[in-house]
């Protein structure tokens, strides 16, 4: 019998249509866990690094992770992986909702997708039953609308369905795949997903899920139950509300925004608006939000409010999370939450991402504002703020006009505007549109963090340890006298030591060294939770979370029977963290490409900064050029891995 | 002085619910054989009706089964809100899949988790959606004491195979277990 996973794959073949549930060998559980762990490595044995974003041969696969349909609180993240049309690197948005639960209990961990369709389809999973439907008459249809039509036409109230919208149907590098209250928005998957004219994946399962120590775990649980119920009755004090909590940032429950208004740039990551959260602002907005708000809702068996039903006037209704509510608003220039209640449906039916759209949005305004787009790209375009931006996505989603060149996200459509455009697409790392934050002195971790991880998004990086450190020592001594989450106490005395200013302030403090092992840490959690598909915002996303190394081990063992500790568990996320390096690596990923915007910080330090990329290298076991070396690949039974890397003179003799 | 019965109550706060479904997992977990061995929603003696965007997230928790259909149908609109026809019923019924193991098909019925201090979907739901109490009713003399589990599965088996049918296939069963 099988624990936690399932043990099959569904594997569609949508040039055929063959459809085949495949059983999946035990041992890659051991080795890869599941989730993000298990699809990188598919992707490493099926797709060459010759095969392009839009060939058939570009591999989708939504994966569900090892915690998926048990009772751990929160395990409701689908990983999508696919090589990005954006970066043309291995992407792994992640949505949460209710769809990967119901995948295992129709009897699979994954749904393989390969080759394109001839015509538009869904996929309908029911149980043992999988069908390739016609989806002619889905064509056209929002993300949302399409999840409802789905359910009415199968008469499945409870399948869940995750859909793409009309970005996806035209191929926008900043498609999404829409699910229930969530999205898997990041590097195009709806793009992949719409390229192989798939409009819908719907599934219905109504099997068990075993468990090894099924009392061992619920007793785990028990305690996790406790820790999450503790922390959301004890905010963290000395840090700024949103990070106060644990979940994802609460954006929903909060109506305070003076951080992120004033903080995060506006337009085109360009204006810092210091004194914009005025009382009136505060009043006008609050009131705005909570009027808008019908319900607080979670994902899938999690107790936290990440998500709200809105409810505007003259608005079908919708569901939004985190501070998507902020970023056209931001990016457009316009003063009123009335706008991103607005927009946000459009968004969501269009099923594009929220981070990187607006900020597309804003390029091309600005673009045009400096004359390197003209009155006749931006022809019928209303001249407000708010109406620009409603013309201006609607281009995108559809690809019309100007909206063709914009749709391939800042960096691909500057170089095809030229004319001086590179210099407008300045807040990307590895071709990718970041968080638009402008800061002043440089932050040894923030520069890790941004240019070493595959995920190419600071959110899916961060998280345990504070963005910032406490001014005063007894704040410093309240916040790590309750911190059981850290591997070791050494973490401890890093805070401890940690000053806003002077010798032991960034950017020369926390020192390469121990910059390395803070980023490692954090690092290794995002692999697990994305290996369970646990909820960031339960382990790796927030202060003191639920979810931590020290309880991880037990559960994995508790859930699957699998010999776990602390050792084990961190060497196996390190073998899919490096498997999936590789992968990148042999698509040409190099150390000149990790780097953050050269406008992130004011103040650089290009010395210090080569001397933390060499010493964190040093220390995950990659060489000069951010390649794992044969000795660490050897350590984590990857010489497969190796000679893959020699053979295609990635790794060279004597060079490492 | 009146004769008195405990009955174990579950009051439901649907306007806290957040649609999570975690009472489904943790029902269908103790329910599991042996305890917590496995986890399947869809055997939950607890269910959460959802509509998302018409603002539907209603437990509902499995009644008496009924062997036929009602005759009439009701639809209620609440606050604004049309919930469909059967939404707050209890009933494992012909006319619906719900509170019905998906493997055999027999009525699934909520015993308030017979035993424990307090039903598991009570213990595991976080936002106080669910509160359990136990209160004194007065009982008339003559009610009829409520059917187990065996013998609800019973009673739904005979009313689909007809009463001889199950009691010759249990004798047989009996044959050749001895056998």
């Amino acid at each position: 019998m099988r624990y936690a996973e399932v043990g099959y794959n569904l594997e569609i073949d949508l040039a055929t249509g063959n459809i085949e549930r495949v059983e999946t060998d035990p041992k890659m559980m051991e080795l890869h866990l599941g989730g993000l762990g298990t699809s990188v490595k598919l992707h490493w044995d099926r797709v060459p690094p010759e095969t392009k974003p839009f060939d058939d041969e570009n591999l989708l696969i939504f994966s569900s992770g090892l915690f998926n349909a048990t009772p751990a609180f929160s395990a409701n993240r689908t990983v999508v992986t696919f090589v990005s049309p954006q970066s043309e690197l291995l992407a792994y948005p992640m949505m949460g909702g209710f769809w990967s639960a119901e995948l295992k209990h129709a009897g699979y961990d994954k749904v393989l997708l390969r080759n394109k369709s001839p015509k538009w389809v869904y996929i309908w999973i029911n149980n043992d039953k999988v069908e390739i439907r016609d989806a002619s008459h889905l064509v056209g249809r929002g993300a949302l609308e399409t999840q409802d039509l789905i359910r009415a036409e199968l008469k499945q109230p409870n399948a869940q369905v995750a859909a793409i919208g009309l970005a996806g149907e035209n191929r926008v590098f900043t498609a999404s795949i829409e699910q229930s209250r969530s999205s898997a928005s990041r590097l195009g998957g709806g793009a992949v997903m719409g390229d192989k004219k798939i409009k819908a994946i719907a599934v219905r399962g109504t099997k068990d899920i075993n468990l090894y120590d099924g009392a061992e775990f619920m007793r785990l649980m028990g305690e996790v139950s406790d820790y999450i119920t503790y922390r959301n009755t004890h905010p963290i004090p000395d840090v700024m509300t949103i990070l106060s909590g644990i979940g994802s940032p609460q954006e929903m429950v909060h109506t305070d925004e003076q951080w992120h208004t004033e903080n995060f740039m506006w337009g085109n990551a360009r204006t810092r608006r210091r004194g914009f959260w005025t009382d009136q602002i505060n009043e006008s907005w609050s009131t705005t939000q909570t009027d808008s708000i019908k319900r607080l809702i979670s994902c899938y068996n999690c107790p936290q409010h990440c998500g709200a039903l809105i409810n505007y006037p003259n608005v079908p209704r919708y569901m939004m999370k985190c501070f998507s509510k902020l970023t056209y608003a931001m990016a457009a220039y316009v003063d009123n939450l009335d706008f991103g209640f607005k927009i946000g449906h459009l968004a969501a039916e269009y099923g594009v991402d929220g981070f990187s759209t607006p900020q597309i949005l804003a390029f091309g305004v600005e673009l045009y504002e400096n004359g390197i787009l003209t009155d006749k790209d931006f022809a019928g375009c209303p001249k407000d703020n708010e109406g620009r931006f409603f013309w201006l996505l609607e281009r995108v989603a559809k690809r019309e006009g100007i909206g063709d060149v914009l749709a391939n996200g800042t960096y691909w459509a500057a170089k095809e505007i030229g004319n001086g455009a590179e210099e407008f697409a300045h807040n990307n790392i590895k071709k990718h549109e970041q968080l638009p934050l402008k800061l002043g002195m440089l932050d040894p971790l923030y520069f890790l963090m941004y240019s070493t991880n595959e995920k190419i998004s600071i959110t899916q990086i961060e998280g345990n340890w504070p963005q910032a450190a406490f001014p005063e020592m007894d704040q410093r001594q309240r916040f790590v006298e309750d911190w059981p989450q850290v591997p070791n106490d050494n973490f401890k005395e890093y805070l401890l030591n940690w000053e806003p200013r002077g010798e032991k302030a960034i950017p020369y403090y926390p020192t390469p060294d121990i910059a390395s092992e803070i980023v490692d840490w954090m690092e290794m959690l995002h692999n697990i939770d994305d290996a369970l598909c646990i909820c960031a915002g339960m382990g790796s996303f927030c202060l003191k979370p639920p979810y931590h190394i020290h309880n991880y081990p037990k559960l994995i063992a508790a859930a699957t029977g699998l010999e776990m500790d602390e050792d084990i568990l961190k060497k196996t996320v390190n073998r899919s963290r490096n498997l999936h390096r590789a992968f990148n690596n042999l698509r040409g990923m190099r150390r000149a490409d990790e780097k953050p915007p050269e406008d992130h910080w004011k103040r650089r330090f290009p010395e210090l900064e080569e001397e933390l990329l060499t010493t964190y290298y040093q220390y995950k076991g990659w060489n000069y050029d951010g390649v794992p070396t044969r000795e660490r690949l050897h350590e984590l039974g990857l010489d497969y891995v190796a000679e893959e890397l020699s053979k295609r003179g990635v790794l060279k003799d004597g060079q490492d | 002085m009146a004769k008195t019965k405990k009955i174990k109550r579950i009051k439901i706060d649907a306007d806290r619910c957040n649609g999570c479904r975690g009472c489904e997992i943790a029902c269908s977990a103790y329910h599991s054989e042996p305890r917590f061995s496995s986890i399947n929603p869809a055997k939950s003696r607890i269910q959460v009706i959802t509509h998302r965007l018409r603002n539907i997230w209603l437990p509902v928790f499995a009644g008496e089964y009924a062997p036929a259909e009602c005759m009439g149908r009701d639809v209620y609109t609440i606050d604004g809100t049309e919930y469909d026809e059967c939404a707050f019923c209890r009933a494992a019924c012909p006319s619906r899949d719900l509170f019905k193991d998906p493997d055999s098909g027999l009525p699934l019925k909520c015993d308030m988790c017979e035993g424990e201090d307090e039903p598991w979907c009570v213990k595991w739901c976080l936002n106080d959606v669910l509160t359990f109490e136990e209160v004194e009713v007065p009982v008339e003399d003559d009610e009829p004491e409520a059917l187990g589990e065996v013998e609800l599965g019973l009673e739904a088996l005979a009313n689909k195979h007809g009463l001889n049918k199950v009691m010759e296939t249990l004798a047989r069963m009996q044959v050749a277990k001895k056998a």
